[in-house]
C-alpha cells in the first residue's frame, strides 16, 4: 500500500510530515479544548475527536479547495484538516465573535464558506440530503468538485442516510460519503443498533460502490481516500467509504463511559494512528527526532495562539441578537 | 387591459413557467412533477418543455429532496421544491426547521438558502384527516423562514415570482380546493409585494383578516353583508412571516372592530398571533371584542356534511359579523 502511494508520487517528505503535523495539530487542539471545558471556557456540548485523526487527515487530503466538505458536531478534526485557523476554531467554542461563525454556533457548528467548510451540522444524518444537493448543484453547473460528506455509523440507521444514498445513485451526482464507524451511536453499541453491522453492505444495496479501510492507519485512509475521489472524477458516480476507527474519549464532556470496558479502549489505544504513523515515517527516515520536536512546538505555538484569540476575543453586543435570521440584516 | 379568464392551476403553472424562462438556475422538483404532470396536474408538459434536468421526479423521501433542495440552493441553484402536500411535510420538517431555516444564523450569516417550498394544502375535498390539514401556523413561527399563502388566482400567478428573488427559504402555500376555479386574471399580472397584507375590499364597518382558503369565502361575505348596509374590509394576510402589522393596524383604526378567518385549528393559529399585535397595539383603537371563525379542534372528518362543518362557511362570517356589529 505504502509502496503504491510512492509510486504514484502523491507524497513528498515534506507532504507526509505535514499529515502528521495535522493529526498531532488536532489531537492537542482536542486536549486544550477538554481543558478549556473543564475552565468552563467552552459550555455546551463538546465532542472530541482524539482517536480518530487518521480520518480527517487521510480523507482530506484527498480533497482539493474547490470541493465541498460538511461535517457532524465531532467536526474539530475535519475543519482543522481543512486548514481553517485554529484560532476562529477555539473563538467560535467560546462563543465570541471572532470565530468562524461568529460565535453564533459553538462546537458543533463550525462553518467556513471561504474553506468550503459547511459544518458543523448536530442532527445526526441531517446533513446528508444537503450533501447530495450541493453535488448536484456541481452537476447542474458542470463543474469539476466533489462533495465529501462525514458522518457516524450512527446516522446509517436514519432514514435520511438511505434516502441520501438513493438519492445520489439516482442521480449519479460526485459525492464522496465518508462513514467514520467508531462503533458507539453516543453510548449504545454498534451491535446492538445494526442488524447489518458491515456497514459499506448498505452502500451496495443502493448501487453504489463501497469499501472499508482500517480507519486508524492513515497510509491505507489516504489510499482509499484517493482511489474513491479518482472513481468518482472518472466515472461520474458517488462513493462510500467506510473508516473503522474509535473514540479514545467519551461522547462528549457530559459522558460518564458506562458502556463500554476500559480494557477495550485500551486495546485500541494501541492502533494509535499518530505514533503508528510518526514511527513509520522514522523508519522510512523521513522524520528526524529533531523535526519531531520542532513539530511539536510549533503545535504549541499554534494552540497557545489559538487560545489567545479566543481569550482575547469579543462578545457580540446583545442589541444585535436578532441579526443573522435574514439575510442583509 | 383585457383580463383573461384562468383555474388557479393555470395561473400556477404560468408562475413556474416563466420562472423557469426568467433563470436557469432554477428548476422544479417534487414527486410526480414530471412524468406524471404533477399530483394536481400543475406542471403538466413542463417536462416536455423543459427536460428532466430542469423538471425533476423524486422518490417518495421528503426529507431527501427537500434536503436536497438546500443543498442545491446552498450551492448556487434556484431550486423549486414541490411537496406535493402539506400533509407530507412533516417527513421533511428536519430539513426545513433545522437546515433551510437555520444555517444563515448558525453560520453566523455566511450560508444563506435561496430555497422555495411548494405545498398544496387545505381542506375541502374530502380527503380526510391525514390529508386535508393547515399548517400555516406551525411554519409561520419559524424564525429563519418567509410564509407565504397563495389566497387568489393574481397571487398563484406572481408570488412563486417573489418568492425567488428572496435571498432565505420560502414557504408557499397553495389550496388545492381552488385549482378547478376560473377567475379574472391580468395578462401581464407578475411578481407581488410579499412584504405587505393586501386589503382585498375596501370597508368602514369592520376589518376581516384572513388567508389562503378563506379569502374568496370572506370576499362572497363581504358582498352579502354588503346588500345589507355592511361595509366589510377584507384583509388577505399573504404573508404569514414576517406579520405586516401596519396594514393590520391602519385598518383596525379606521374599523375599530375585527374578525380573523382561517381554516386552521384555534389554538395556536394566525388568529392568536394577529389578536396579539392587535391589542399591543391597537388595543384603545377598538370598540368590540376581537372574534375568531378557525378550524374546529378535531381531524378533519370524511363525509361532507361534517367537512364543511369543520371550517368557517361564508354564512359563519355574515353571521358573526351582524353579531359584532349589534344587528
Amino acid at each position: 500500500m505504502e509502496k503504491r502511494i510512492k509510486e504514484r508520487k502523491v507524497l513528498t517528505g515534506e507532504q507526509e510530515r505535514h499529515l502528521l503535523y495535522q493529526m498531532k495539530l488536532i489531537r492537542r487542539f482536542e486536549e486544550k479544548s477538554a481543558e478549556q471545558y473543564t475552565k468552563e471556557k467552552i459550555r455546551g456540548f463538546l465532542h472530541l475527536y482524539i482517536g480518530e485523526e487518521a480520518v480527517a487527515v487521510g480523507v482530506t487530503q484527498a480533497l482539493s479547495a474547490e470541493d465541498y466538505v460538511l461535517s457532524t458536531y465531532r467536526e474539530h478534526g475535519h475543519a482543522l484538516a481543512r486548514n481553517m485557523d485554529p484560532g476562529s476554531i477555539m473563538a467560535e467554542m467560546y462563543g465570541k465573535q471572532e470565530g468562524c461563525s461568529k460565535g453564533r454556533g459553538g462546537s458543533m457548528h463550525l462553518f467556513d464558506a471561504t474553506f468550503n467548510f459547511y459544518g458543523g451540522n448536530a442532527i445526526v444524518a441531517g446533513h446528508l440530503p444537503m450533501a447530495v444537493g450541493m453535488a448536484l448543484a456541481s452537476k447542474k453547473q458542470q463543474k469539476k468538485n466533489i462533495t465529501c460528506c462525514f458522518f457516524g455509523e450512527g446516522a446509517a440507521a436514519e432514514g435520511e442516510f438511505h434516502e441520501a444514498m438513493n438519492l445520489a445513485a439516482l442521480w449519479q451526482v460526485p459525492a464522496l460519503f465518508i462513514c467514520e464507524n467508531n462503533l458507539y451511536a453516543m453510548g449504545t453499541a454498534l451491535k446492538y443498533t445494526h442488524a447489518m453491522q458491515y456497514i459499506e453492505k448498505k452502500g451496495v444495496g443502493y448501487g453504489i460502490d463501497s469499501s472499508a479501510v482500517d480507519g486508524m492507519d492513515l497510509i491505507a485512509v489516504s489510499k482509499a481516500a484517493n482511489d474513491a475521489v479518482k472513481y468518482i472524477k472518472t466515472n461520474n458516480k458517488p462513493y462510500f467509504l467506510v473508516c473503522n476507527t474509535y473514540r479514545f474519549r467519551p461522547h462528549s464532556m457530559f459522558d460518564a463511559e458506562l458502556y463500554r470496558d476500559k480494557k477495550e479502549v485500551e486495546e485500541w489505544k494501541k492502533k494509535d494512528p499518530i505514533p503508528r504513523y510518526q514511527q513509520d515515517l522514522i523508519n522510512k527516515k523521513r522524520l528526524s527526532k529533531k523535526q519531531i520536536d520542532e513539530m511539536d512546538k510549533h503545535i504549541e505555538a499554534e494552540i497557545n495562539k489559538a487560545v489567545t484569540l479566543a481569550e482575547e476575543g469579543t462578545w457580540e453586543p446583545v442589541e444585535d441578537l436578532t441579526k443573522f435570521v435574514y439575510s442583509g440584516q | 387591459m383585457k383580463m383573461e379568464k384562468m383555474t388557479y392551476r393555470e395561473a400556477l403553472k404560468q408562475g413556474i413557467r416563466e420562472a423557469l424562462l426568467n433563470d436557469e438556475r432554477v428548476f422544479l422538483m417534487g414527486e410526480d412533477v414530471g412524468h406524471y404532470g404533477g399530483a394536481f396536474a400543475v406542471s403538466k408538459g413542463l417536462l416536455q418543455e423543459f427536460g428532466a434536468d430542469r423538471i425533476m421526479d423524486v422518490p417518495l423521501s421528503e426529507s431527501g429532496f427537500v434536503g436536497a433542495g438546500v443543498g442545491a440552493a446552498l450551492a448556487g441553484m434556484k431550486p423549486i421544491v414541490e411537496v406535493m402536500t402539506v400533509n407530507f411535510s412533516l417527513l421533511a420538517m428536519d430539513q426545513i426547521i433545522n437546515n433551510a431555516a437555520t444555517l444563515l444564523h448558525m453560520s453566523g450569516g455566511q450560508l444563506n438558502v435561496p430555497l422555495v417550498i411548494r405545498m398544496g394544502c387545505g381542506i375541502g375535498r374530502q380527503l380526510a384527516a391525514q390529508h386535508s390539514h393547515s399548517w400555516e401556523p406551525y411554519f409561520a413561527s419559524v424564525p429563519g423562514l418567509i410564509v407565504l399563502s397563495v389566497g387568489t388566482h393574481e397571487d398563484a400567478r406572481g408570488m412563486l415570482l417573489s418568492a425567488l428573488k428572496s435571498p432565505d427559504p420560502v414557504i408557499l402555500f397553495e389550496y388545492t380546493f381552488m385549482l378547478n376555479m376560473d377567475k379574472e386574471v391580468a395578462p401581464d399580472a407578475g411578481a407581488v409585494d410579499i412584504t405587505k397584507a393586501k386589503v382585498r375590499r375596501d370597508g368602514k364597518d369592520i376589518t376581516l383578516i384572513t388567508y389562503g382558503n378563506g379569502v374568496y369565502k370572506s370576499l362572497e361575505a363581504a358582498e352579502e353583508l354588503s346588500s345589507q348596509g355592511i361595509e366589510v374590509e377584507v384583509i388577505d394576510l399573504r404573508v404569514l412571516r414576517p406579520l405586516d402589522e401596519e396594514t393590520l393596524l391602519a385598518s383596525v383604526a379606521k374599523t375599530h372592530r375585527a374578525l380573523v378567518v382561517e381554516d386552521a385549528w384555534r389554538s395556536g393559529g394566525m388568529a392568536a398571533e394577529v389578536f396579539s399585535r392587535i391589542i399591543e397595539k391597537g388595543f384603545f383603537e377598538l370598540d368590540a371584542p376581537l372574534q375568531r371563525l378557525c378550524g374546529q379542534e378535531v381531524p378533519i372528518p370524511y363525509p361532507r356534511h361534517l367537512e364543511e362543518a369543520s371550517v368557517p362557511q361564508p354564512q359563519d362570517i355574515v353571521d358573526t359579523i351582524r353579531k359584532m356589529i349589534g344587528l
